[in-house]
């Protein structure tokens, strides 16, 4: 008897694109890469929520982490600037055009030394960009040199001892004022996409610092920032479900040891507390935990802290809706009774 | 040639019963913070409303309070308005320096100061005015902390009788300053008439120096360069601003910030058209530059050479990676932090090549105030038509001071935004590749994020015709030729010379940007007192247009004149040049800080050209050594 098949057809996500549409080039960094599952999870999170690709842009800066803007959205514009600069050019990038979904990868050299100052000044302005730390405490691509994020103590493939403490960008980008500050581990599939899903949810600075093991130079024994350790030390606060604006709210917690939050555009993240008084949205507890936690030697993921309604720059600078980028010239050079008024003025 | 003996011609015409007329300098001598800057400011528009062509510069420390100042305002019927060395008539009004600034002034000067400084006892050929300033303002003001202030404005009155300066004008030109302040207004016009009177009352007429009413001025504006260039941004259609502060940059973007609100707020919603950050550094401001024009906009940034050595990554990785950007470069003195609040030419040759590898740049030179603001508007159509930085080389004495001009003109030219791909220009091409050279010119097209067309990756690594990330031997080269290309075509597009051939002269010069101002007084010079005759050749732009090279041929000798030690100028040009016209550059320099005057340009030339001159007194001594003191 025949059997009646009707065509396979691939999955779309709303906006009808296939998740093969969200792919980059092939990367070219190391196999086994950390930082390769984070563009996989970048890639199933942007599916997810059916982002436009032409609206996103991809910036980096300098190291392994940078160079990964490459491996997903191939449709997507990008653009890999200077060593630490990224927050920069994506900072002149929104304000060119307001429209546009910046997500940022930069690295723990990238962002701990040479671009800390522009992630300091980043995170004060709450600008609308998904910033990403690849972090595997090591300078890969000059071969394994320590960053600012290896921890006291850690040992370099080579031998050396780390004698200088780490810079908690959590604790940092909380402090300074970003509105979404999560920590995640790129092998923890789940709650990474989970976490970014809320990311481009998120109206603000969504500051990502994901553990992501350096293979070749810092996923050794004695190293803090190996599969090993990290897979043993990790702390999760709450498993995260990030129900986006446009999905039917099908979720269901357990009353009691479930927090929602609400999005700015409506999303809700349901945050299932494995440490039962948790709350995301204190800053002073979001602190505390972060110290505790690194006192232990273990790294607390998931949404460490989140403040889901706060002016982004672009508020705070009262810019019009439009993309600056595309105004008419007719809206951007005044007519010539100003010239002339201001001419008047200087008699 | 004869070497022949020069008679230096400095005195000025003497008009019958020896009066000299609206052609002197006036010097003030204060100290910063005391307010001073209004009353100098009321007596510079005070002439200028009398229809007499002047200038001020203001040659201030850096430093925000209690540190000498000396402001000094040019009078001159001819229209020479580069500063000139000597001093004809002080006001000095600082204790600090006042025995230096009378020991240096010729004798014959006029002083006018305060009569406590006791100065006739300093030395005695000096026509001497003392004006009892702190009884006066006692009379004027009763509040203690406003005398300070309000003091400086007796001597306006007091010059105002002397030098024969219209009161009304004075009165208008104090109400233009502080229009906003009907308090401040009355208590200086007080002053104003204090002074005057006391002028009446006290003192024969005994210099020779007046102003007369003219009609040089007539329709003209006063403007500082930074407000110039910030008007010329804001025609351009500037849509993204970044700015770190810097002297003497830094009112540049202030400016803009004010005019912006004022003109640049969408009536129908009160949002902006644009944004303004001040970045934690210049780096950062260039980077939002150069991510707001890779994504579209119309992105500058303002700083002077300190901050133009922090933004080298990103000038060349907007060379490299091809985005536009308008960089403002108010140049100051010296090397690192140098002198921050004096003026020179000193960043031509870094700039040219700021960066990293086989980098070039663009860079526009105005001159005046109208050119500040006509190359803002070219300079933002030049970088996106050649997708790169570019750079606006002005000066702190262009920038911070109050120049005369002719109103600017409303721009005629619609904005050019470049070769931005659309539907039909993709159609055309086929395939896009951003960095392909369609067109032959070396000018690639670019898609901007958003626009939905293809999308590209910008990077400064290594990349092919196609953005894709290579480090291909050929593809490399081919890029970097293509990039030279480009640069060499936007030669033709770089805003004209402007070229004066006399057809006697076998004398060339050749001038960019302030130092014009003294060129063109120093050529009088020459000819008046050598019978030199020059033709003249002013650069506005880099990369050269073909003209240099023939302007130089025409000539035997060509004296390439600049504010700063080593030449720059002539060093760029000589990379362009042909062994046998580099062998006619000659360099006149001046360095010392302060804008460079007429007499050393023409005394240099004399020299060079193998005259001998009787050299007027170093230029040092116009600054007296507290001038050193000051802060970062």
């Amino acid at each position: 008897m025949a059997v009646a098949t009707s065509p396979v057809r691939k999955k779309v996500n709303r906006i009808g694109l296939e998740s093969r549409e969200y792919r980059g080039s092939k990367t070219t960094l190391c196999a086994g890469c950390g930082h390769n599952a984070i563009s996989e999870r970048i890639i199933g999170a942007c599916f997810e929520m059916g982002i436009e690709p032409e609206r996103v842009v991809k910036l980096s800066g300098i190291g392994c982490s940078s160079k990964s803007p490459a491996y997903f959205l191939g449709s997507a514009h990008g653009f890999n600037a200077v060593h630490g600069r990224m927050p920069s050019v994506g900072t002149g990038a929104m304000l060119a055009n307001r429209n546009l979904v910046a997500i940022g990868v930069s690295g723990d050299g990238d962002t701990g030394a040479i671009g800390i100052g522009q992630f300091v000044h980043l995170m004060r302005r709450n600008l609308p960009i998904i910033y990403i730390i690849e972090d595997n405490g090591c300078y890969g691509l000059t071969k394994g040199q320590f960053s600012p994020t290896a921890d006291l103590g850690s040992k370099a493939k080579t031998g050396v001892v780390n004698d200088l403490p780490p810079i908690d960008t959590c604790a940092l980008a909380i402090e300074l004022g970003a509105s979404f500050v999560a920590r995640s581990f790129s092998g923890d599939k789940k709650q990474l996409t989970a976490i970014l899903k809320a990311a481009l949810s998120h109206r603000g600075t969504a500051m990502l610092d994901v553990l992501s093991p350096c293979v070749t130079f810092n996923d050794h024994e004695g190293s803090t920032k190996s599969y090993a350790y990290a897979k043993a030390h990790d702390d999760p606060l709450e498993e995260i479900d990030f129900v986006p604006f446009f999905e039917d709210i099908s979720i269901d917690y357990e009353p009691g040891t479930t927090q929602e939050v609400v999005m700015h555009d409506g999303s809700k993240l349901y945050l299932k507390k494995l440490d039962a008084d948790y709350d995301p949205l204190n800053k002073v507890q979001a602190m505390r935990v972060l110290q505790e936690t690194r006192s232990r030697g273990e790294f607390a993921t998931g949404l460490i802290y989140v403040e889901p309604v706060k002016p982004d720059f672009l508020d705070v600078l009262n810019v019009v809706d439009e993309p600056l980028a595309t105004l008419p010239q007719e809206r951007v050079r005044p007519p010539k009774t100003v010239l002339d008024d201001i001419m008047e003025s200087l008699r | 040639m004869a070497p022949a003996e020069v008679a230096v011609q400095e005195a000025p015409v003497v008009h019958g019963t020896g009066r000299v007329v609206n052609d002197f300098s006036i010097q003030v001598a204060t100290v910063n913070g005391s307010g001073s800057q209004t009353a100098n400011l009321v007596l510079l528009r005070s002439i200028f409303r009398m229809g007499v062509p002047v200038s001020g510069k203001n040659l201030f420390p850096s430093n925000i309070a209690g540190l000498p100042t000396w402001f000094t305002i040019r009078a001159n019927k001819d229209g020479y308005i580069a500063r000139k060395k000597e001093i004809d008539f002080l006001v000095a009004m600082n204790p600090e320096t006042a025995r230096e600034d009378a020991l240096s002034l010729e004798s014959g000067a006029a002083v006018v100061y305060d009569e406590g400084l006791a100065l006739d006892a300093v030395r005695d050929d000096l026509v001497f005015y003392p004006v009892p300033f702190d009884k006066l303002i006692a009379g004027v003001c009763t509040d203690v902390k406003l005398r300070r202030l309000v003091r400086n404005m007796i001597y306006d009155g007091v010059l105002a009788k002397l030098l024969e300066i219209d009161l009304q004008q004075m009165e208008y030109a104090l109400q233009k300053q502080l229009g906003s302040k009907p308090k401040a207004v009355a208590l200086n016009q007080q002053a104003l008439e204090v002074g005057f009177a006391y002028a009446d009352q006290h003192f024969e007429k005994r210099d020779p120096y007046v102003i007369a009413p003219m009609n040089e001025t007539a329709g003209k504006i006063l403007i500082e360069g930074n407000a110039a260039a910030a008007i010329g941004a804001m025609m351009a259609g500037v849509t993204v601003v970044a700015w770190y502060p810097i002297t003497p940059s830094s009112s540049l973007c202030e400016t803009l910030i004010d005019y912006l609100q004022k003109h640049r707020i969408d009536e129908r919603t009160g949002k902006a058209t644009f944004a303004v950050v001040q970045a934690e550094d210049e780096i950062a401001a260039l980077g939002m530059a150069v991510g707001a024009g890779w994504a579209g906009a119309r992105a500058m940034t303002s700083t002077s050479g300190p901050g133009v050595s922090l933004m080298g990554e990103f000038a060349g990785l907007g060379y490299y990676g091809e985005v536009p950007a308008v960089i403002f470069d108010v140049q100051r003195v010296g090397p690192s932090t140098g002198l921050p609040t004096r003026t020179a030419q000193g960043d031509v040759l870094s700039t040219a090549f700021l960066s990293h590898g086989d980098t070039r740049h663009l860079m526009l030179f105005p001159s005046s105030v109208g050119e500040c603001y006509s190359m803002a508007v070219e300079a933002f159509d030049l970088a996106e038509r050649f997708q790169t930085p570019v750079f606006v080389m002005t000066d702190l004495d262009l920038g911070m001071n109050t120049w005369m001009s002719d109103p600017f003109p409303y721009p005629e030219k619609p904005l050019d935004r470049g070769k931005v791909l659309d539907e039909e220009t993709l159609e055309r091409i086929g395939r896009f590749g951003r960095y392909r050279d369609v067109d032959g010119d070396g000018v690639p097209y670019r898609s901007v994020p958003g626009d939905k067309m293809p999308a590209y990756f910008c990077r400064g690594s290594g990349h092919n015709e196609w953005a894709q990330y290579s480090e291909r031997p050929d593809d490399y080269q081919n890029n970097v030729d293509r990039l030279a290309r480009k640069f060499e075509n936007a030669r033709n597009w770089m805003p004209a010379p402007v070229v004066e051939i006399n057809r006697q002269a076998s004398i060339g010069i050749i001038a960019y940007g302030t130092t014009h101002w003294a060129v063109v007084e120093s050529r009088d010079q020459l000819k008046a007192e050598a019978e030199l005759e020059t033709s003249y050749y002013r650069v506005c732009g880099y990369p050269f247009r073909p003209a240099l090279a023939s302007f130089i041929e025409r000539h035997e000798r060509v004296y390439v004149i600049e504010q700063n030690r080593d030449g720059q100028m002539l060093s760029l040009m000589k990379l362009d040049l042909e062994p046998d016209l580099v062998r006619r550059l000659r360099s006149v320099l001046h360095y010392s800080g302060l804008p460079i005057d007429a007499r050393s340009i023409t005394d240099s030339v004399l020299i060079q050209e193998g005259y001998r001159v009787q050299k007027t007194g170093a230029d040092t001594s116009r600054v007296p050594r507290q001038a050193g003191v000051g802060g970062e």
